[in-house]
């Protein structure tokens, strides 16, 4: 005997937005240890955070807002079942994110190569206050590239199941959770360029 | 929560998303690189803040969404806010 299956489209929904308020709050703890460190060592932070390279932060930045934007439109593109469309979107999407964990490659081995990663003797012999920031930028940014990382993989596999009809007009719920999850990672992202890329 | 309320956002409208934030990205980066002061954090912030608006309106569909997702997100916004809020008041006074 076969069972219809019971779809819960208000659930899941519902389900994956109080999971990105975990997120949310994950990445509020991170900026908060930001904020107070930043008003103990307002001047080493200034000279440590001039050493980012706010050309690749913003490069980052615009690849991420048309990662999110190639994401919502795969969503509409399902509503009105253009699958190619949505094949296409996630493409882009996943395209991005590739192009935004390069530029984070590029960046992270150029700062370790200086001999700045945490632990390093370099800062271990710098002002506490700069050590501080690197910690911070390393965690948040590996936290943050983690999650671009488990997002490009999440909307593959969404899109393999698009593929297959499995995502379609009438049943589009992992693709708008995915798209939630990978909005998410933009919009920590959209914090994180200015706090540790302009304001210092 | 009938099924039929999906409301779909159009790909003309995303765009015009897309363009916004980018505009509001390149006013951050003008206003950082003028000397303001301990301004400049506070104006970084609100563009920011304006950014992430717009990415969850449109790009999450919250604008669309019923009464229990907005006052479940006002109220993980407010928590976030409380913790940030009541750190800062034993940071600065202690």
């Amino acid at each position: 005997m076969i069972h219809p299956e019971h779809k819960d489209y208000f659930g899941s929904k519902l389900g994956m937005w109080l999971f990105l308020f975990t997120e949310l709050l994950l990445f509020g703890g991170l900026f908060l240890l930001y904020a107070v460190y930043l008003k103990r060592y307002p001047h080493e932070f200034a000279t440590a955070g001039r050493q980012l390279d706010p050309v690749m932060g913003a490069t980052n930045t615009v690849i991420l807002l048309t990662s999110s934007l190639s994401a919502a439109m795969a969503v509409t593109a399902a509503q009105h079942g253009e699958t190619r469309r949505v094949l296409a979107m996630i493409g882009g999407t996943i395209l991005c994110a590739a192009g935004f964990m390069a530029i984070k490659y590029f960046e992270w081995s150029a700062k370790i190569g200086h001999g700045i990663y945490p632990g390093s003797e370099q800062l271990k012999s710098g002002p506490p206050g700069e050590s501080v920031f690197f910690s911070l930028y390393y965690i948040t940014t590996g936290i943050h590239g983690l999650h671009v990382v488990i997002g490009a993989l999440l909307l593959a596999w969404i899109a393999h199941k698009a593929g297959s009809g499995e995502v379609n007009a009438s049943d589009y719920i992992l693709l708008e959770n995915g798209a939630l999850y990978w909005h998410l990672v933009d919009l920590i992202w959209i914090f994180i360029f200015p706090l540790y890329y302009l304001v210092l | 929560m009938n099924e039929q309320s999906h409301h779909i956002i159009g790909y003309r409208k995303l765009t015009g998303i897309w363009l916004v934030l980018l505009i509001l990205t390149a006013l951050t980066v003008a206003i950082t690189r003028v000397e303001l002061g301990g301004f400049k954090v506070a104006a970084a912030l609100a563009i920011a803040c304006a950014k992430a608006g717009l990415v969850i309106a449109f790009f999450m569909h919250m604008k669309y969404e019923g009464r229990l997702l907005r006052w479940l997100l006002f109220l993980a916004l407010v928590t976030l806010a409380i913790f940030i809020g009541l750190t800062f008041f034993d940071v600065l006074y202690r």
